[in-house]
């Protein structure tokens, strides 16, 4: 083997009494992809900011090209040749590509504009250079983002779960690109939790469980058990069985709902049409920033329609556009937001305070005052029936982890005895055990009679347990598709907007 | 490894500090003094006597402590309302006005009917003067739901306007005609004056009632839902609105208790020590009060403490003027530092200082 890019050795980072990373040993080579494998909350971005300076080590060394390597910041990182692409885009929406691109790179816009053409040609990266970033679709910004690293010519590149922002169609393209930068003389770090993107397309992976490395192998030579079994201990869990559906009533129906957002980069609805029945679990696919955010908050009741377009939402055969969250939850309606933090929950107050949110008319409140003892019994009740691992009723909602928080609220929404369920984003930054947990109980829900409706990116997710998915992009809802029989790639052509081959 | 690292670093608590969250206002007061005596001496104040005056006298001597505990009222009144505000997230900056709108329309009752007898006159001003108050708190309030206007920039301002509708009842309509010209109104009958509870002082029953009040605040804000709610809307916006509590009625609700309470202890103000409407009725009453609910962690029993020592801090300094000839702007430059100091202090509630050593580098 070749001389290592980058080499750790014993690299450990605390954080109070976590150990976000204990004693990694990393060595990446010249010309590879390696991917970090991992799920969440197993020190996977952690490993990467250290790398990228954004943090420094408690302990432990880096060898860069065979020298000692201390970074101060991401700056210095960069200025050795290790570039990142974050998740989370670091663009401004108003500005074009190549303003995007000189306010970090030095350069005549001339110059600039040559060079990422030539860039794009090399590596499959094409993007018009003077459109405005709002314009782009996720995986165009992506590929500004990792264009943008490229100008400063770097040997190693990370990319943090790339993926999980792109359809399955764009995911063939962007690895095209890495194989072209592989090729091309740059390493590149995959960060990512999907097994079988990482047998497509790594040379290597390292594999971390709780901070610490579970293995160092070569994808290739594993299947998805072996690498499931390091990543998280044991087999993947199995998707619950499902009954035959028995649908029921209709308890949610959108007739023509449009929506017009007063956040210019607010995603417009056009004429979304869906109709859920009791006993039925309706997933809606697509990749967050379609107008998912907003209809979320129209089913809520967060964002309420004027009277006259009330009819355009119907709960429990009421029109219900107009009503507020309280009011819709009156007729047995309960949510579970996509951020846990500050809207599904408190983070300064104790779980028992955060029960109060919403399942107040549980008998909670008695002549206006809060009743103590039936809040507290009503959240040992919830952290019991629901695994939530915590201290005790008493914790603080923002000291939990994101797993168990969420495992609380879904918990607690369901012990409103919900007719129709909605969860945005259910397993989100949630760690494979509990997820497997919440989707168990949404399918139990499911079979007693609840109708459910899911939002989810993740299409797996969607597959395992909705008996139809309908695909919203660019704010409008495809057709309902029945899950048995669809394919992902079908549901990958209504997220890029082409429509389903008749 | 540099050694810029040496230098100490300001690192987020795991848990907020409860020794601290307790110890952060004593604190932020020895230090305030001890800066204040500095001060002094520089000035070329003998630091001793302005201690015994300021800081003794209030407490030590009963005519000075009766006169602490007379302006402990109306600092208290107007925090508590102020803090269930703030604690909600909805900045009413302009309880000097709400004090003096509730002054004013408490006295519209002895000034048009100076006559009128009977023990009815003295409450029916204090409500009167409560729901003034509440009223001028509403302006903001509505402004704010409708508009979206700033409630900070609206209620500091309609202080101003309130201050300015004062001298012109005063000036015009309002002036006793037999005052001489001065810019104030008649004195106020006997029964249009709350009565006193501790004889031979001016402490009277309004003082009973900001601690009656007090002690509703404690329920309302610790143990009801609807205070639960205000909560809610000033830690996590949304997620008040993904519970379906309204925002608009936060804001409402806010700014009327902070009006009322204002507007009842600037009825109490001129139904009690002063005896009239005149230019001079709050000494900076409503803007004190600003600091004695930040100083008491807006925490109903803290306010009760806080109210007292910013009580102290007023008739200290009136002390200090006396005796140790102090300028009378030394008042207000303790408040301000007072302030500052506990906004510091509390920076350790969350955060505590770390000295980092230098990475120790390469493992064995």
């Amino acid at each position: 083997m070749t001389a290592p890019l980058l080499s750790l050795r014993g690299i450990s980072k605390r954080y109070g009494e976590i150990r976000a990373n204990q004693a990694v040993d990393l060595d990446v080579a010249p010309r590879s992809i390696h991917a970090i494998l991992g799920e969440n909350g197993a020190g996977k971005s952690t490993l990467m900011k250290l790398i990228y300076g954004v943090e420094t080590p408690d302990s432990g060394e880096m060898l860069w090209e065979g020298a000692p390597l201390t970074l101060a910041s991401p700056a210095a990182a960069r200025r050795q040749g290790i570039g990142m692409v974050f998740q989370h885009f670091s663009l401004f929406e108003t500005l074009t590509v190549i303003e995007n691109i000189r306010l970090v790179v030095p350069g005549r816009t001339a110059a600039l504009t040559a060079r990422i053409g030539e860039l794009g040609a090399e590596f499959g990266l094409e993007v018009d250079p003077y459109a405005h970033v709002h314009e782009l679709s996720v995986g165009e910004r992506q590929r500004v983002e990792i264009i943008r690293c490229l100008m400063t010519d770097p040997k190693l590149l990370i990319l943090d779960e790339p993926t999980s922002v792109l359809p399955p169609q764009s995911v063939a393209k962007l690895f095209d690109t890495l194989q072209r930068l592989r090729d091309g003389g740059v390493s590149v770090l995959f960060i990512s939790h999907k097994l079988e993107e990482i047998r497509a397309i790594c040379d290597r992976a390292t594999i971390l469980r709780a901070g610490k490395v579970t293995g160092h192998i070569i994808p290739r030579e594993h299947d998805a058990h072996d690498l499931a079994r390091m990543m998280i201990g044991h087999d993947m869990p199995e998707p619950p069985p499902m009954t035959p559906a028995q649908p029921g009533e209709t308890m949610l129906e959108l007739i023509g709902l449009t929506y017009t957002p007063d956040d210019p980069f607010g995603m417009p609805l056009r004429d979304l049409a869906l109709s859920l029945k009791a006993g039925e679990i309706l997933g809606i696919a697509g990749i967050s920033g379609n107008g998912q955010a907003e209809l979320s908050e129209l089913i809520s009741g967060e964002i309420r329609l004027p009277f006259d377009d009330r009819e355009q939402v119907q709960m429990m055969g009421e029109p219900a556009g107009h009503l507020g969250p309280a009011d819709r939850r009156k007729l047995g309606f309960a949510f579970v937001p996509e951020d846990r933090l500050g809207r599904g929950a408190v983070p300064g107050m104790s779980l028992a305070r955060n029960s109060l949110l919403t399942a107040h008319p549980q008998g909670l409140v008695r002549h206006g005052l809060i009743a103590l003892a039936e809040a507290a019994d009503f959240t040992r009740r919830c952290i019991a029936d629901h695994d939530v691992r915590t201290s005790g009723v008493e914790a603080e909602a923002g000291g939990l982890s994101g797993g168990n928080l969420q495992k609380f609220i879904v918990g607690r929404e369901m012990m409103l005895a919900p007719k129709l369920f909605f969860l945005a984003q259910p397993t989100w930054g949630v760690d494979i055990g509990a997820a497997t947990t919440i989707r168990q109980k949404l399918v139990a829900l499911r079979n007693e009679g609840v109708a459910i409706l899911v939002i989810s990116e993740e299409i797996d997710e969607l597959f395992d347990i909705c008996d139809r998915i309908q695909v919203l992009s660019h704010g409008r809802l495809s057709p309902s598709l029945e899950t048995r029989r669809t394919r992902p790639e079908d549901i990958g052509r209504y997220m890029i907007g082409a429509g389903a081959a008749t | 490894m540099s050694a810029a690292l040496i230098w100490p670093k300001l690192v987020k608590r795991e848990r907020p500090s409860l020794t601290i969250t307790i110890l952060a206002p004593l604190l932020a007061l020895v230090a305030a003094t001890l800066l204040n005596l500095l001060l002094y001496l520089i000035m070329g104040k003998d630091p001793v006597a302005v201690f015994h005056a300021m800081i003794l006298e209030p407490f030590i001597s009963f005519p000075s402590f009766s006169e602490v505990l007379l302006k402990t009222g109306p600092l208290l009144l107007i925090a508590e309302g102020l803090a269930i505000g703030y604690r909600a997230k909805v900045f009413n900056i302009g309880a000097e006005g709400q004090f003096i709108i509730g002054a004013i329309f408490a006295s519209a009752l002895p000034v048009w009917y100076p006559m009128a007898t009977g023990q009815w006159i003295w409450p029916t001003m204090l409500v009167a003067g409560a729901i003034g108050g509440a009223m001028w708190a509403g302006i903001t309030a509505f402004w704010r739901v409708r508009l979206r206007a700033n409630e900070i920039l609206v209620s500091l301002m309609l202080s101003l306007v309130a201050a300015q509708v004062l001298n012109y009842l005063l000036l015009g309509p309002w002036k006793d005609p037999n005052g001489f010209n001065f810019p104030q109104s008649v004195m106020f009958q006997y029964d249009a004056m709350v009565p006193l509870i501790i004889p031979g002082t001016r402490v009277n029953a309004s003082l009973l009632i900001a601690l009656a009040l007090a002690l509703v605040a404690y329920v309302f804000m610790q143990k009801s839902f609807t205070g639960y709610k205000l909560e809610v809307g000033g830690l996590a916006p949304r997620a008040a609105g993904y519970a379906g509590f309204s925002e608009g009625r936060a804001i409402w609700l806010s700014l009327l208790i902070g009006g009322f309470a204002a507007g009842l202890a600037g009825a109490a103000e001129v139904a009690g020590p002063i005896g009239q409407l005149q230019r001079s009725i709050s000494t900076g009453y409503g803007y004190a009060a600003i600091i004695v609910a930040y100083f008491g962690g807006l925490h109903p029993i803290g306010i009760l403490f806080s109210s007292v020592v910013m009580a102290a801090i007023y008739i200290g300094g009136d002390n200090a003027l006396v005796s140790a000839d102090l300028p009378i702007a030394a008042v207000r430059v303790f408040q301000g530092s007072l302030l500052l100091a506990y906004l510091m202090a509390t920076t350790f509630v969350r955060y505590q200082l770390v000295f980092l050593r230098p990475v120790s580098g390469v493992a064995p």
